[in-house]
C-alpha cells in the first residue's frame, strides 16, 4: 500500500459525529442522478476540510441515516464541494428531494484516494462503467487541471443503456484536449447516439498501451473492472498498475463497524482505492 | 505471589470499594452467570458449576465452597466497553431546518471487574486493538473502557467446551488484569500487574504462600489444561482456510446453521455494528444509535438491490473465514480466544472446533 495513506487521527476526535452542510447549488444530471454542492455551514470546518481525489464522505439525512458518496469535486481549484448521486434507496432518494439552501450532515474525508502523485509523468487510462463514473471524474479534472504534468490520456466510459450516459458536453470538451482520447460506448444504442454501439467491455479493444509506464484507474461493477484489468495487462499495464475503487456496505467508515470487510482488508479506511495485486486474491469470489 | 486467607476476601471488595470502585462479579440470574454490582462475598455463585456441551449450558452444585470453580458463561466482558446498543448523537432541527448536532458521551462509574478469566482478557486486548488503537480512535469504546480494572481468577474449572489452552489465551491469565487470583480451597493466590493492583493489594493481610499452596496450584492448572478435550487444529489457520473456500463442508454446515447470529453475540471478539436512527415523532429531534450487528445477517452484506452471502454457506464461511483467517492480517492474530460460546450457545450445537477440522484437516500445529 504504498499510495496516500490515511492519516492518525487522535484517540479522543469523535470520527462518528456530523457536521451541518449547507447544499448551495444542486442539479438533476438524469432521471435518477443529480449533483449537490455543498458548503459547510461553520466557516472554520469549511477551511479546515480538506481530501483528495478518490476519498468520500458520509452524508446524513435528518432522520433517516447515512450513506456513503465519493468526491467528485477538485480540492485545489473548487470551494464547494461536490457530490453526485444516484437515487436508488431511502437514503438516496431522500436526498435527491432536498433543495438548494437545505442542511444535511457530513463528516469526513475517509478513506485512501486515487495514486495521483505515481501517476505523475505516466500515461493514464481511466475506465468507469455505468453509473460508476462519479468517483473517476475527479480525477479526469485532476489531470486535465495539470494536463503537462501527465502522459497521454485515455477515457473509457462504457455504459449499458445510453440513458446511463450522462455529462456528454464534459466527454465532447475533453475530446478537445491535446494527447487525450475519449471512448465511450453503450451496450444498446439509440437513434441520436453517436458514440460506440458494443457488447461487454469491447470499446477497450481501441485501448492504445504505448508503455509500461501506464497507470489504470478503473470504477464500476467488478466484473467489468476484473475483464478490463485482464484486457489492460494482456496489453502490457503492470499488474500493480492498475487500481480499482472497491465498493461494499458502509455504516461507519472507519474500520469499526465490520460491513465493509473484503477479506483482510476494510474498504472504508484501506480503500475505497486499491491496486489491483491488493485484491485480486479475492476479487470474483462468490461471498466477499 | 502471595497468599489471601479466604475468610479475608470480603477485605478485597473494601478495599476496592474504598479506593472508588464499584465492584461488579457474575452472579446467578435465570439458570446463567450474569455481571452485576456485588456488595457481599454471599452473590457469588459459590458452590456452582457450570456444565456446558454443544448447544448446552446448566448450572449446578458441585459440593465445593468455591466461589470462582466455573468456567464462563453467555456474557463476557465485551457489553461494558462496546455497548450492544448506545446513542451515538443527537441532532436537533429547528424550523429554519438548521441542523445542530450534539455527541452523547457515556459517562460509566470506575467498576472492577471481578472473577474475569483469561479467555475473556485475551478478547478484551482483541477489542483493545480494534477500536482503540486502530486508525481511528473510539470515544465511545475508549470512555467506557478506561474506568475498568480487572480482579481475574485463574480458569480452575474449565467447561467441556473449552479450548483456551489450544489458542494460548489460558487458563491462566497472563497479562490484561490488575490483580489475578488462583482460587485454591483455603484461600487465594494472589498476583499484581497494574499500579493501582499493587496499591489495593498492599491493603490487604496477604502472607507468603506455603510449598503446598503453590505446588496445589500447579497441579490445578495442569488438570485445567489436560482437562481441556477440544482444540483447534492450528494456531494460524489462514492459509488452510483461504485455500479451501470451495470445500463442500461449507455447504454441509449451511444446512445446519440457522443463521441466527448467537455466536456473533455471544463471541468475545466480534465487532461487528450497524448505526441506526431513532427518530421522534415530531420531527424535532433525530438520535443516531450504533447497535451489535452480525455477519449472519442478510442485510451485513447488502449494497442496493444486491446480497453478497444470500445463502447461509456463505455467511458461515465469512464467519470462520474472518475468524479464524484475516485477523492474522488485521491484528496479527486469530480472532478466537477459545472460550468455547459459540458452541455452547449455537441451538443446533455447530462447533467451531470440529468444522475447523473438517475443512482444515491435515493441517500440522
Ligand atoms: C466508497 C463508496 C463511494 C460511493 N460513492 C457513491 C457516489 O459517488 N454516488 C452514488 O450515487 N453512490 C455512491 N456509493 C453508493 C452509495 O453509498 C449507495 O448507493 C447508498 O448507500 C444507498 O443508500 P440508500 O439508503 O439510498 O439505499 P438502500 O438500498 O435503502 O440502502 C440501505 C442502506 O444500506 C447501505 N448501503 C446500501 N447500498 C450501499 C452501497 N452500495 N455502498 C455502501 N452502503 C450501502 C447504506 O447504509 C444504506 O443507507 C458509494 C459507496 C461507497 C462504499
Ligand atoms: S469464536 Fe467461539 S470459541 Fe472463539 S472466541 Fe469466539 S465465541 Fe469463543
Ligand atoms: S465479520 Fe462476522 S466474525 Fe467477523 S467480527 Fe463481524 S460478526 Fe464477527
Ligand atoms: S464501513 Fe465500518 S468498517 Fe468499514
Amino acid at each position: 500500500m504504498s499510495h496516500m495513506i490515511p492519516s492518525h487521527h487522535t484517540v479522543d476526535e469523535n470520527a462518528y459525529l456530523p457536521m451541518e452542510a449547507e447544499i448551495v447549488e444542486r442539479v438533476q444530471e438524469s432521471d435518477t442522478i443529480f449533483t449537490m454542492q455543498l458548503r459547510l455551514t461553520d466557516p472554520k470546518q469549511h477551511e479546515a476540510y480538506t481530501y483528495q481525489p478518490g476519498q468520500f464522505n458520509m452524508l446524513y439525512l435528518y432522520g433517516v441515516g447515512e450513506v456513503a458518496i465519493s468526491i467528485v469535486s477538485d480540492p485545489e481549484h473548487e470551494e464547494l464541494l461536490t457530490h453526485t448521486i444516484n437515487r436508488v434507496g431511502r437514503v438516496t432518494r431522500g436526498i435527491s428531494q432536498l433543495e438548494a439552501g437545505q442542511k444535511i450532515g457530513i463528516r469526513g474525508p475517509y478513506g485512501r484516494g486515487w495514486p495521483l502523485r505515481e501517476a505523475e509523468g505516466q500515461d493514464v487510462i481511466i475506465v468507469s462503467g455505468g453509473l460508476g463514473c462519479a468517483p473517476t471524474i475527479s480525477v479526469i479534472n485532476h489531470i486535465i487541471r495539470r494536463r503537462e504534468r501527465f502522459g497521454h490520456l485515455t477515457i473509457v466510459q462504457k455504459v449499458k443503456h445510453v440513458d446511463e450516459f450522462i455529462w456528454p458536453e464534459r466527454f465532447e470538451r475533453w475530446k478537445t484536449i491535446p494527447d487525450t482520447t475519449v471512448l465511450v460506448a453503450s451496450t444498446k444504442g439509440s437513434v441520436n447516439w453517436h458514440w460506440d454501439v458494443s457488447p461487454r467491455i469491447q470499446v477497450l479493444d481501441k485501448v492504445k498501451v504505448w508503455s509500461e509506464r501506464t497507470i489504470v484507474m478503473i470504477c464500476g461493477p467488478e466484473g467489468m473492472m476484473q475483464s478490463a484489468t485482464k484486457h489492460l495487462t494482456e496489453l502490457g499495464v503492470p499488474e500493480s498498475s492498475v487500481y480499482f475503487s472497491m465498493e461494499r456496505n458502509m455504516q461507519c467508515a472507519v474500520g469499526h463497524c465490520g460491513h465493509c470487510q473484503f477479506g483482510d482488508l476494510f474498504i472504508c479506511k484501506d480503500g475505497p482505492v486499491f491496486s489491483y495485486p491488493e485484491i485480486k486474491h479475492l476479487l470474483g469470489t462468490e461471498g466477499f | 505471589m502471595r497468599f489471601l486467607a479466604r475468610e479475608d476476601f470480603p477485605q478485597l471488595l473494601t478495599a476496592l470499594q474504598q479506593a472508588g470502585y464499584t465492584c461488579i462479579a457474575p452472579q446467578i440470574r435465570d439458570h446463567n452467570l450474569v455481571y452485576d454490582e456485588l456488595t457481599e462475598v454471599a452473590q457469588l455463585p459459590i458452590n456452582y458449576q457450570d456444565q456446558q456441551a454443544p448447544g448446552y449450558y446448566r448450572l449446578s452444585e458441585n459440593g465445593q465452597q468455591r466461589y470462582f470453580a466455573w468456567a464462563n458463561s453467555s456474557e463476557a466482558v465485551k457489553p461494558m466497553t462496546f455497548a450492544s446498543r448506545e446513542i451515538l448523537w443527537k441532532v436537533k432541527r429547528d424550523e429554519t431546518g438548521k441542523l445542530a448536532f450534539e455527541e452523547v458521551l457515556p459517562e460509566p462509574k470506575p467498576l472492577a471487574v471481578i472473577g474475569v478469566k483469561a479467555c475473556d482478557l485475551a478478547a478484551l486486548h482483541l477489542q483493545d486493538q480494534h477500536f482503540a488503537f486502530n486508525t481511528y480512535g473510539d470515544r465511545y469504546y475508549n470512555l467506557r473502557r478506561r474506568p475498568l480494572i480487572f480482579i481475574a481468577v485463574d480458569c480452575s474449572h474449565p467447561a467441556e467446551t473449552c479450548f483456551c489452552a489450544s489458542t494460548g489465551d489460558g487458563p491462566d491469565a497472563r497479562s490484561g488484569f490488575d490483580i489475578a487470583l488462583t482460587e485454591l480451597d483455603d484461600g487465594f493466590l494472589v498476583r499484581t500487574k497494574s499500579k493501582i493492583g499493587k496499591n489495593i493489594a498492599a491493603q490487604l493481610p496477604l502472607r507468603d504462600p506455603t510449598t503446598i499452596q503453590l505446588s496445589q496450584a500447579e497441579k490445578q492448572q495442569q488438570q485445567a489444561i489436560e482437562s481441556q478435550q477440544r482444540q483447534l487444529p492450528s494456531r494460524h489457520l489462514k492459509g488452510a482456510l483461504f485455500d479451501n473456500l470451495d470445500h463442500p463442508h461449507w455447504k454441509e454446515i449451511g444446512e445446519r446453521c440457522l443463521a441466527c447470529g448467537n455466536c456473533t453475540s455471544v463471541c468475545p471478539t466480534c465487532f461487528c455494528h450497524n448505526e441506526v436512527e431513532d427518530a421522534q415523532l415530531d420531527g424535532s429531534e433525530s438520535a443516531h444509535y450504533r447497535q451489535w450487528d452480525s455477519c449472519f445477517t442478510l442485510r451485513h452484506s447488502y449494497m442496493h438491490s444486491i446480497v453478497l452471502r444470500k445463502d447461509i454457506h456463505l455467511r458461515y464461511r465469512q464467519w470462520l473465514t474472518h475468524k479464524l483467517g484475516s485477523w492474522h492480517d488485521q491484528y496479527g492474530r486469530s480472532g478466537c480466544v477459545g472460550c468455547g460460546r459459540c458452541i455452547t450457545w449455537c441451538p443446533v450445537g455447530i462447533d467451531i472446533t470440529e468444522e475447523a477440522q473438517a475443512i482444515c484437516g491435515g493441517v500440522q500445529s
